[in-house]
């Protein structure tokens, strides 16, 4: 089992902190470290109150899209008449990503407490931690987890249950995960009607990725000031994050960092840069559905929601992939765009189809067969898979594709005029 | 387990009865409604045989109300559910652009070779390893990861392939 680094001086531990430290998996060692004291002191709150002190934190999502978590908490009814459910999304699949993995191995007990907290603040009898079925580890541990929590009863009248997925990068969505959930293949859903309005089976609902929720007990402890406090840049991104770091890079993993901070830093001082005597050529800063960044954009971005929209990318799930000088963009976007042709619920035409021969277009290109004009059908169709389907899985196969083309356009160009060996079999 | 044998000549043997049955009972109080334990249900099938015929499907369906075109509509839609048997040791490995950088491919090759597969999807003369490619395993941090049944290994390298082939006897 891979083990984490010692924290860099400039990164700022919050949720990392036990990482590494086995005995915090244990309910006892968990108490020990302050643990379920914030679970208490919320069970003690007025529901709203925890709402209102997530809102002032500014906590926003970190699975991806970066919505204000006590602004979602609160579009769940005042007036409660049905069931409530809160959804836990622990089906990290984004390629690039994979902090939620070591949240879940490390501190599955900070999940837990983060989970019932939030299920108070909601007003949920039941939540159910949707984890995906490959995280055969970070499951055993939850059960033992939750096994021991039960026990000890700490969570007063909530109960959460684990669901193990099967294998459906789309079970991320939020809509597909609750239609899995329900038992149903794994597709998405029109919205609206919202989850908070008709979610899991048809009721009030409420979904928190795994990183955000464990963020809440700190909330409580310390105060929304204090996680207010900690921004660099854009005070509309406040708090920490853990940013996964993989690729072509000499010491790949989690580091944690107050938002805002440099991208650049990250790479080359915490991450140890490139192997020796390479270059950085892209990146792609926030899982692989958002577009890339060149070598200039990559060194002057600032990690936070805002720094990285300027910069014309998103900063997502915070899973940064890096490649050096010898990868091949043309090569590695057919590897993107292969990936999601296999995960497309097929539901949506322009998904289905577009996800496919985008795909077939670039293997085409790299077998030596591609025309020039093939650059211009590919921007084409991925024009036709942006903002027309039911989620943005199609939106996120046309990011990779468009970005690529955009900034490395000679080494499409490369392949389609001969200048470079075929690397597939036509 | 058997796999030559075309289905139904052997009588069918169901997978809920006695403490399995228990277990799924217990599974259904977490849910408003019975279908919604089909994903766990799936799972316990497969633990069980290896894989999820036409025959238990149809069991799955019955035990939870549903229809059986229904159960197979969800089983073929997760990867994870095999409708086919495989071999005895199901080798998963990740090629997705994180771990494609870091060369993935060349693991695949490896463990084609090591393990007597040779092709993907294939599974060795001796029964011994089915082995595929997957998509994102999220480990992208400790590339190569792969999958041996449910044991997850991190970091692998075409020159652990062996070492790893070697423990799964």
């Amino acid at each position: 089992m891979g083990f984490p680094h010692k924290p860099h001086a400039r990164e700022t531990v919050v949720l990392s902190k036990y990482f590494g430290d086995a005995e915090a998996r244990s309910f006892k060692g968990w108490k020990k470290r302050g643990g379920y004291e914030m679970l208490d002191k919320a069970l003690g709150m007025d529901p709203n109150a925890v709402i209102e002190e997530v809102k002032n934190s500014g906590l926003r999502g970190r699975g991806g899209a970066g919505f204000p978590t006590g602004l979602k908490w609160s579009f769940m009814p005042k007036e409660k008449k049905k069931a409530h459910y809160l959804c836990v999304n622990a089906d990290e699949s984004e390629p690039g990503t994979f902090k939620d993995r070591e949240i879940m191995r490390w501190t599955p007990h900070a999940l837990l407490e983060g989970t019932a907290i939030a299920a108070h603040a909601i007003r949920a009898e039941i939540a159910y931690i949707y984890v995906r079925g490959e995280f055969t580890e970070p499951l055993a541990i939850l059960e033992q987890a939750l096994a021991e929590a039960n026990a000890a009863k700490v969570f007063g009248s909530i109960k959460l249950f684990l669901h193990r997925g099967a294998g459906a990068y789309i079970c991320g969505e939020e809509t597909a995960l609750m239609s899995s959930i329900e038992g149903k293949r794994g597709n998405p859903r029109i919205k609206p009607p919202f989850p908070a309005a008709a979610g899991v089976f048809g009721l009030p609902t409420t979904i928190n990725n795994v990183e955000t929720l464990v963020a809440v007990p700190h909330i409580l402890k310390h105060g929304a000031e204090w996680y207010k406090k900690m921004s660099l840049s854009n005070p509309k991104s406040t708090g920490t994050k853990l940013f996964s770091i993989c690729g072509h890079i000499a010491k790949p993993g989690n580091y944690e960092v107050t938002l805002g901070f440099p991208l650049k830093d990250l790479l080359y001082e915490l991450a140890g840069g490139m192997g020796q005597g390479r270059t950085l050529k892209a990146c792609i800063p926030g899982g692989s559905s958002v577009p890339m960044l060149n070598r200039e954009e990559t060194e002057s971005t600032l990690l936070d929601y805002e720094g990285c929209v300027e910069k014309g990318t998103m900063l997502g799930s915070g899973g940064v992939i890096v490649f050096d000088d010898t990868a091949d963009m043309v090569y590695q976007t057919m590897r993107l765009t292969r990936f999601y042709a296999h995960e497309s619920c097929a539901q949506c035409t322009q998904c289905r189809e577009g996800t496919a021969w985008t795909t077939k277009i670039l293997e085409r290109i790299l077998a030596g067969q591609g025309k020039l004009s093939d650059l211009d059908l590919l921007l084409e169709l991925s024009e036709n898979m942006t903002g027309k389907t039911i989620c943005v899985l199609s939106d996120s196969c046309a990011a990779p594709v468009v970005s690529a083309i955009k900034r490395f356009r000679n080494e499409f160009e490369d392949y389609i005029a001969g200048r470079r060996k075929p690397v597939m079999a036509a | 387990m058997s796999v030559t044998h075309p289905e139904g000549t052997e009588a069918y043997e169901p997978v809920f009865e006695g403490h399995r049955l228990d277990e799924l009972n217990k599974l259904l109080t977490r849910y408003p409604n019975k279908q919604a334990a089909l994903l766990p249900a799936l799972w316990m099938v497969q633990r069980e045989r290896g894989w999820i015929s036409d025959q238990s499907m149809a069991e799955v369906a019955e035990v939870l109300g549903i229809t059986p075109a229904y159960v197979k509509g969800v089983v073929t839609f997760y990867t994870m559910y095999h409708q086919h048997p495989v071999g005895r040791h199901f080798v998963q490995i990740c090629t997705t652009s994180p771990c494609n950088l870091c060369g993935a491919e060349d693991v695949v090759k490896a463990f084609l070779k090591e393990s007597g597969a040779g092709e993907l999807g294939a599974t060795s003369p001796d029964g011994r390893f089915t082995v595929i490619e997957v998509e994102c395993l999220g480990a992208c941090g400790f590339a190569t990861p792969i999958l041996v049944d449910d044991d997850f290994i991190e970091s692998v390298t075409p020159e652990r392939v062996k070492e790893i082939v070697r423990k799964y006897l």
